[in-house]
C-alpha cells in the first residue's frame, strides 16, 4: 500500500504530465473506454473483412456513419446539459426533406441551398430552446412535441419520397478526397503529389472533423460552453454562480438543431432524395439515445462530449457492419444491437459494488 | 371527480386535470360547429360516436395507465410499444384458456426486468427500457421471421376488445377496471404513498424505512402489465398480432400523462388528468381526421396543441438557488 502510494508520488513529481494523462483517463472512463471499444471493434471487423483495412471499406463505413455521427453530437449536446432532446431525429428529416428541395442547380445556388437548409435546422433548434428555456418546459416533453411538429413539416413538404439532389455534389461528398478534388477539377483533378499521402482519405469523416473541429472545440473553450456542463451537474449552483444558464442552454438546442441539420443535409447530398420516414426519424432519435451512451455521456448530464457521441455512433454502426461481413441472419440484427446496448450501459453498474453508503444510490 | 370543477378552490395538482377538461370541451364544439357548417348535422355529440372514441381510446387509456405510474416515480417505460406487441404475439401463439395468461406472463416479465434494471443496477430508466424494447423486437423478429404470426386471437380476446355489453363496449369495461384498480392502488394503498413519496425524493424515502427499489419494481410491473393487456386487447381488436402494432401508442401515452398534469420528474400528478389526457387525444386526433386535414397538418397540430397546453400549465419553476 504504502509502496504503491510513494510510487506514484514519484512518478506525479517526475511526470506531471504523465499523471495529469492517468487523471483525464480516470474521469472520463466511459469516452475512453469507447474509444478503445471502438478500436478493437474495428480492427477485428477489418481482420474478417475479405478486402480489410482498404481505403474502400473504410470510405463505405465512414458513409453509412456518418449521418447517426451528426444526430449523436446534436443530442449530446442537448444530454451534457441534462435534458434529452427527442426531436433530433425529426429535425434530421425536416432539413432532409428541405434539401431535397434546394441542393441543385447552379453552384451558387447548391451553396445557398445548403446554407438554407443548415439554418432551418438552426432555427428549430433555436424555437425548441426558447420554448425550453422561455416556456420553462422540460426538454423532452418540449421536444416530443416539437419533434411531431417537425415531422408534420417535413410530411408536408415531401408528402412521397422524391427530390434531385445534385449528382455530383453527392458523389464528391461520399468517396476519397481524391474523388472529391476530381469533381470539380482541383489540384490537378486531385493528382497532385503533394496529395497523394492524404488522397484515400473519405470525405464524410472530413466534414465530420471539420465541423466538430470548428463548432465544438472552439466552444468548449468559453464561458457559455463551460456553463453546459455546469448545467448538468448542478444547475442551482451554476445559478448561484452567476453563470448565463438561459444563453448557455439556448444555445445547446440551438446547436442541437444545426447538428440535426447537418445529418439531414447530408443524408439528402447521399441519397440525392428527401424523405419524411416517420419510423426512420424515430430510429435515428432512439439510437442517437444509445449513441450518446456508449460515447461515455452521462444521461444524468455533466459528463462527456461531442466527440465521444461520434464514437458511440460508430461503435453502434461497427456491430451493423459485423452482421455482413459474418452473415449473420439479419433477423437476429436488433436482438443483438438490443443485447450489446444492454451490456454496454450494464457495465455503469460496477460502480455499485464501490459504493459504501447505500444512500449515494438514491442522488 | 366532476365536483373538483364546481369547486370555488382549485387545488394546485387539479388545474392541468381543469383546464384539459376545458379544453376537450373547445374540442368538441369546435368539431360541432364544423361539421354543423359542413355538413349540418352534429355526430360529434351523438352517444355513439362518443362510444366509439371511448373504445380507441381505451388501447391508449390502459398504455398511459401504467405509463402514468413509472412517470410518477420520475422514470419512464420506453418498452411498451414491444411489450405490447410480444404480449399480443405470444398470447395468439399459444392460443386457447392460456392466452391470457401468456400475455400477462410476458408483461409481468418485462415488467420485472425493468424493474430491476432500473432500480436494482441503477442504470437510468430512458435507455434500459429501449434497450429491453430493442432486445423484445429482436426475440419477436426471430420467434416470427420477420412476418406477422398467421394464428388468430381467441374468441375471449375478440369479445374482450369489440363486443357490446348493453350497447357499451366491453373494451371501455376493461378500461374502466385498469383506470379503477390503478387509481385505487394510488390513492388508497400505502404502495400508492410510496410511490409519489419515492418520484419527489428517493433518498428521503429510503431514509423513511421505504424499500424505495422494490417500490420501482412493483411500478414497472404494473406498467408491463397494463401494456399487455392494451397489446392483448389491440390483437383482439384487429383480429390477429402484427409488427409494431405497439409502436404508435408510446409517444401518446406519454404525451396524455403530461397533458394530465403529472410531472414528467414524478412525484405529482392525478390519474384523473390521465383520464382527461387520453380523452383530450383521442378526441383530437379524431376531430382533425373528421377536419380531412393531410397527416402532415394533423402532426403540426398535435404537436403545437401539446406545446401551448404545457405553455399554460407545465411550466417549471424558475431555479434561484
Amino acid at each position: 500500500m504504502s509502496a504503491i502510494t510513494q510510487g506514484s508520488s514519484v512518478s506525479e513529481a517526475t511526470a506531471p504530465r504523465s499523471s495529469a494523462i492517468l487523471i483525464s483517463i480516470k474521469q472520463n472512463r466511459g469516452f475512453y473506454g469507447a474509444i478503445v471499444l471502438l478500436v478493437l471493434l474495428y480492427l477485428v471487423y477489418n481482420l474478417l473483412h475479405p478486402r480489410g483495412f482498404t481505403a474502400n471499406v473504410l470510405i463505405a463505413n465512414a458513409n453509412e456513419s456518418a449521418v447517426l455521427c451528426f444526430v449523436a453530437i446534436a443530442q449530446a449536446l442537448a444530454v451534457v446539459t441534462g435534458g434529452l432532446d427527442l426531436s433530433v431525429g425529426a429535425v434530421m428529416t425536416l432539413t432532409n426533406t428541405i434539401a431535397s428541395w434546394l441542393v441543385r442547380g447552379e453552384p451558387w445556388q447548391i451553396i445557398l441551398g445548403c446554407l438554407v437548409t443548415l439554418a432551418s435546422g438552426t432555427a428549430f433548434g433555436f424555437v425548441n430552446g426558447l420554448i425550453i428555456v422561455y416556456g420553462r418546459l422540460q426538454p423532452i416533453i418540449a421536444t416530443l412535441a416539437s419533434g411531431a411538429v417537425a415531422m408534420g413539416l417535413a410530411l408536408l413538404l415531401r408528402p412521397t419520397p422524391g427530390g434531385d439532389v445534385d449528382g455530383d455534389l453527392g458523389w464528391a461528398a461520399t468517396n476519397s478526397l481524391r474523388d472529391l478534388f476530381e469533381t470539380y477539377g482541383l489540384f490537378d483533378d486531385g493528382e497532385a503529389p503533394w496529395l497523394q499521402p492524404i488522397a484515400w482519405f473519405p470525405v464524410p469523416l472530413l466534414i465530420i472533423i471539420v465541423v466538430v473541429g470548428m463548432v465544438w472545440i472552439p466552444l468548449r473553450r468559453t464561458v457559455t460552453g463551460r456553463t453546459l456542463y455546469a448545467i448538468g451537474s448542478s444547475e442551482g449552483a451554476a445559478y448561484m454562480s452567476g453563470l448565463p444558464i438561459d444563453r448557455a442552454r439556448l444555445l445547446a438546442f440551438t446547436l442541437a438543431g444545426f447538428f440535426a441539420g447537418c445529418g439531414g443535409l447530408y443524408l439528402a447530398i447521399q441519397t440525392g432524395v428527401g424523405n419524411a420516414d416517420i419510423s426512420q426519424a424515430g430510429v435515428y432519435t432512439l439510437n442517437s439515445i444509445a449513441a450518446v451512451v456508449l460515447g461515455g455521456i452521462s444521461l444524468l448530464g455533466g459528463i462527456g462530449s461531442a466527440v465521444g457521441a461520434i464514437f458511440g455512433a460508430m461503435i453502434l454502426r461497427v456491430i451493423s457492419f459485423y452482421f455482413r461481413v459474418l452473415s449473420i441472419d439479419p433477423l437476429m440484427q436488433t436482438l443483438v444491437e438490443g443485447v450489446v446496448l444492454l451490456a454496454a450501459v450494464s457495465l455503469g453498474t460496477l460502480r455499485i459494488l464501490r459504493v459504501k453508503n447505500r444512500l449515494e444510490l438514491f442522488r | 371527480m366532476a365536483n373538483t370543477v364546481s369547486l370555488p378552490k382549485v387545488r394546485p395538482d387539479d388545474v392541468p386535470v381543469v383546464i384539459s377538461a376545458g379544453f376537450v370541451v373547445v374540442i368538441l364544439v369546435l368539431g360541432t360547429i364544423y361539421t354543423l357548417a359542413t355538413i349540418g348535422t352534429a355526430p360529434l355529440l351523438t352517444p355513439n360516436y362518443l362510444l366509439t372514441q371511448l373504445q380507441t381510446g381505451s388501447f391508449l387509456g390502459i398504455v398511459a395507465a401504467g405509463m402514468m405510474v413509472v412517470i410518477l416515480l420520475g422514470h419512464i417505460d420506453l418498452s411498451v410499444p414491444w411489450t405490447m406487441t410480444a404480449a399480443a404475439m405470444m398470447a395468439t401463439y399459444v392460443g386457447g384458456d392460456l392466452a391470457i395468461p401468456t400475455g400477462l406472463a410476458v408483461g409481468l416479465a418485462v415488467g420485472l426486468f425493468n424493474g430491476f434494471g432500473v432500480a436494482y443496477m441503477r442504470i437510468p430508466s430512458m435507455i434500459f427500457t429501449l434497450g429491453v424494447d430493442a432486445v423484445m423486437r429482436g426475440l419477436m423478429v426471430m420467434l416470427t421471421g420477420g412476418f406477422s404470426p398467421r394464428t388468430e386471437s381467441t374468441p375471449l380476446m375478440k369479445w374482450l376488445a369489440a363486443d357490446k355489453i348493453l350497447g357499451i363496449p366491453v373494451a371501455v369495461f376493461v378500461w374502466a377496471g385498469v383506470a379503477l384498480v390503478v387509481a385505487t392502488i394510488l390513492g388508497r394503498t400505502a404502495f400508492g404513498k410510496m410511490v409519489y413519496a419515492t418520484g419527489n425524493s428517493e433518498s428521503a424515502t429510503y431514509l423513511s424505512g421505504v424499500r424505495t427499489r422494490r417500490v420501482v419494481v412493483g411500478a414497472f410491473v404494473i406498467s408491463g402489465l397494463c401494456a399487455a393487456v392494451a397489446g392483448m386487447l389491440l390483437a383482439g381488436y384487429s383480429n390477429k398480432a402484427f409488427q409494431g402494432m405497439g409502436t404508435p401508442y408510446l409517444l401518446p401515452a406519454i404525451a396524455a400523462v403530461v397533458l394530465g398534469g403529472t410531472h414528467i420528474l414524478g412525484g405529482r400528478g392525478r390519474f384523473i388528468g390521465t383520464l382527461v389526457g387520453v380523452i383530450l387525444i383521442v378526441l383530437l386526433n379524431s376531430v382533425v381526421s373528421i377536419m380531412q386535414m393531410p397527416d402532415a397538418a394533423r402532426q403540426v397540430i398535435y404537436g403545437l396543441v401539446i406545446i401551448v397546453m404545457l405553455l399554460v400549465y407545465g411550466r417549471t419553476a424558475r431555479v434561484t438557488s
